[in-house]
């Protein structure tokens, strides 16, 4: 038995944990093991990569199968680390159409969290791109399937959380980039009403995200920074920073935490004053254009290797919910003014506005998407139900991939599609057979 | 230079992977040779994904010595360097009650590559050209109580090896001998390694690359390895049998 938590570090559960070495193997896995979850990198913040009595790894299964430089084009199997592909595709001018937050992430991983990038509004989510996927199934058959094909097996496995099998490998293009460089534009705002406008604003560039300083108050709630970007050209480049190189490699972590933070490190004060320096910096950016890596970019979190040990053993919780409609702006002011109040910190608070969506688990729908880091303490559990009941009256819903203690009532009137989701899962022999910590959680 | 091939046999194999990638970077051509086909095009597959060199396939049981000389002539050409990974760790445990296990730890590490890396050296000899590279371990340099079937393989195959360099170095063929020491691997995906003694299968075929390019006949992945197999040696017999290792 092995202790297994997400990133978040909480919850930790003992499981068996297994590493088929094959494709072949994970059928004899899928026929023979009940209560078996797949596990990618283990980026999911919460539960949803602890088997109820099993975990399969699947770093074994990282073979590229095909690759069309031209086209784009790329078969591989579901293990592959989106950073190793990063490594051959950037330098080929090539970039995935959708990449999250981090690039220590799988591609089976992308897919069954149906991930959505800081070009959701535009592009949609991973499994927008996913044109074909390989399924092994809970009896230890194996299943194709694609938008086209088993078309409803592939729609409930986009973003569902590896309820319906193992991806063994999937099929997807990469776009061409002229360059590795994304032009950015920073545009720093006095208060909420300012950054839904500029983030609004931004919508038209491919990619866009804001981030709030959820500590200030009063007058300046819901202040932040709206960072627009797009892949730079070559004259770009040529114009802003004529020596680069044109595909820069990733830079490997410059710091690594080294070792769990007393509990408690990362407090009010801590958060505030890092909230402060970091609005002032990016004030100064703003207004022209700069050129950024693609790595610091995309990933700015990888530069510090281990950073989910700052908040010490007991681990943190990462609350991310999306609500759709008009009324959206105001529910997210509501809920910053509550987290402020409450005096919890956050360190990291995003906020996007998300496209359509596509049912079943998959997160996406059209509206605002916040998300905040909040240790895993005790009161911060009240705030977060209390938060739910916002979110839920809203028509909004939490993230599977980031969700580690939602109630099953929360969850159920998030997703309308679990009904469906579940019959689906019968229809396969999954009950039993596939289950996480996460499904048995919310009744999955 | 016209491009060199090289011929992998245990093409399945993690470390194997590694080495294909290196070489095929490189701009070597490469033969790999499985008992399963299926297995070793996943990694053909990814091989020429990533570096553009596609591999031919060919079936090989290192059991079946008899189908030896039929497999060197099916392939397209005789390689210029052939690099031999196969290996079964097998149980110790099962081994020591269960004549048969033994037996298959023993020729799967041993007889086996022995015997197909002697046929190869037959014909590069013939040549006059060629370089021959052997993935033994360090569990050969001294009998364990907890492995000592695999050790004992490895140690003859760490002699075989030897040996066949003795023989044709004066023909100007090389033979590498690799010790690995502790690979994450699929073969010990199991085990609780130390993480200073261990290496990835990266460093393993970076190590033959290097030893390839330079004039080492007998590398580990770690230098560290070095020291610690001398100490291991050292331990006087009367101590070291009463160690729990
Ligand atoms: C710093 C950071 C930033 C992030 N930013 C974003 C972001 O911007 N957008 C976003 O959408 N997400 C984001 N995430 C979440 C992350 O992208 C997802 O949780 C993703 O699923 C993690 O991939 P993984 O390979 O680590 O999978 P794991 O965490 O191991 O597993 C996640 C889920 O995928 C399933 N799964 C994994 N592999 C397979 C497979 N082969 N077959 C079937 N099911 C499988 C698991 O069962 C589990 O339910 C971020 C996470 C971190 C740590
Ligand atoms: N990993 C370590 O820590 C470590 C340390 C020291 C030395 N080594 C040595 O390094 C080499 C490679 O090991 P690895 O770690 O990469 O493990 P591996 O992936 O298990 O490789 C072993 C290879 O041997 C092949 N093989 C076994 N029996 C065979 C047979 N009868 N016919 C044909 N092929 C056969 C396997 O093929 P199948 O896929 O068909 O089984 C596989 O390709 C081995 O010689 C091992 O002893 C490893």
């Amino acid at each position: 038995m092995t202790e297994l938590s997400g990133w978040g570090r909480y919850p930790r559960h003992a499981t068996r944990l297994l590493h088929p070495a094959t494709p072949r193997a994970v059928q004899g896995l899928m026929a023979q093991q009940a209560g078996l979850i797949a596990r990618g990198n283990g980026r999911a913040y919460g539960d949803a990569a602890i088997g109820a009595a099993a975990t399969l790894g699947t770093g074994a299964l990282d073979r590229i199968r095909a690759f069309d430089r031209e086209t784009g084009r790329i078969r591989a199997e579901a293990g592959l680390l989106l950073c190793d592909l990063l490594a051959l595709a950037v330098p080929l001018g090539l970039f995935p159409p959708v990449v999250p937050g981090t690039m220590a992430v799988t591609l089976g991983g992308m897919a069954a969290a149906d991930v959505h990038g800081k070009n959701h509004h535009r592009d949609g989510g991973f499994g927008d791109h996913v044109e074909a996927l390989t399924l092994a199934l809970p009896g230890g058959g194996t299943l194709v399937c694609g938008p086209n094909e088993n078309a409803a097996v592939f729609r409930a496995t986009i973003g569902g959380m590896g309820l319906t099998g193992t991806i063994l490998d999937l099929t997807f293009r990469l776009r061409p980039i002229a360059t590795g460089w994304i032009r950015q534009n920073t545009v720093a705002t006095a208060d909420l009403d300012a950054t839904l406008a500029a983030l609004a604003a931004a919508g038209t560039a491919p990619y866009c995200v804001a981030w709030i300083d959820t500590l200030a108050r009063g007058a300046g709630l819901g202040r932040g920074l709206v960072f627009a970007g797009e892949h730079a050209a070559l004259a770009d480049l040529a114009a802003g920073l004529p020596t680069a190189p044109r595909f820069p490699a990733a830079r490997p972590a410059w710091l690594a935490v080294p070792c769990d933070l007393p509990s408690g490190t990362l407090n009010r004060l801590s958060v505030a004053a890092f909230n402060a320096l970091y609005f002032r910096a990016g004030a100064r950016q703003a207004g022209a254009p700069v050129l950024v890596p693609w790595d610091r970019y995309f990933f700015p979190l990888d530069a510090i290797g281990g950073w989910n040990r700052i908040y010490g053993r007991r681990g943190f919780l990462q609350y991310q919910f999306v609500v759709p409609g008009p009324g959206a702006g105001a529910l997210v002011g509501a809920v910053i003014e509550r987290v402020s109040h409450h005096g919890a910190a956050s360190f990291l608070s995003v906020l996007k506005q998300l496209g359509p969506g596509h049912g079943a688990l998959s997160f996406p729908m059209e509206g605002l998407t916040l998300t905040l880091d909040l240790p895993a303490a005790g009161p911060v559990f009240a705030l977060l139900d209390e938060l739910d009941r916002l979110v839920v009256a809203a028509g909004g819903r939490l993230y599977l991939a980031k969700d580690a203690r939602q109630a099953p009532a929360t969850f159920a009137a998030g997703y309308p599609g679990l009904p469906g989701f579940q019959a689906l899962r019968r229809d396969i022999g999954a009950p039993g057979r596939i289950a996480s910590r996460l499904s048995e959680r919310l009744a999955i | 230079m016209a491009p060199q091939t090289l011929l992998l046999i245990g093409a399945t194999s993690d470390i194997g992977r590694a080495i294909a990638l290196r070489f095929a970077a490189a701009g070597w051509r490469l033969q790999f040779a499985a008992r399963d086909l299926d297995e070793a095009a996943r990694t053909a597959d990814d091989v020429a994904a990533r570096t553009g060199a596609a591999a031919t396939l060919h079936r090989l049981d290192i059991l079946e010595d008899d189908a030896f000389p039929a497999f060197l002539d099916g392939l397209p050409a005789l390689p210029d360097a052939a690099v031999c990974v196969v290996g079964l760790l097998g149980d110790q445990a099962r081994g020591e009650i269960d004549p048969a296990h033994a037996r298959l730890v023993l020729r799967s590490n041993f007889e086996g590559p022995a015997l197909l890396l002697g046929a190869i050296a037959t014909r590069f000899s013939a040549r006059g050209t060629g370089a021959i590279i052997g993935v033994s371990s360090v569990a050969g340099e001294r009998g364990r109580g907890s492995n000592y079937l695999y050790g004992a393989a490895k140690a003859g195959f760490t002699a075989f090896l030897s040996g066949l360099r003795n023989r044709l170095a004066p023909r100007g063929i090389r033979v590498i001998t690799v010790k690995p020491g502790f690979v994450r691997t699929r073969m010990t995906a199991h085990l609780k390694l130390p993480p200073l003694l261990t290496a990835t299968p990266d460093d393993v075929a970076k190590a033959v690359a290097a030893a390839m390019a330079g004039r080492r006949d007998v590398v580990y992945a770690r230098p560290v390895w070095r020291l610690v197999m001398t100490l291991v040696r050292l331990l006087p017999e009367p101590l070291f049998k009463r160690l729990k290792l």
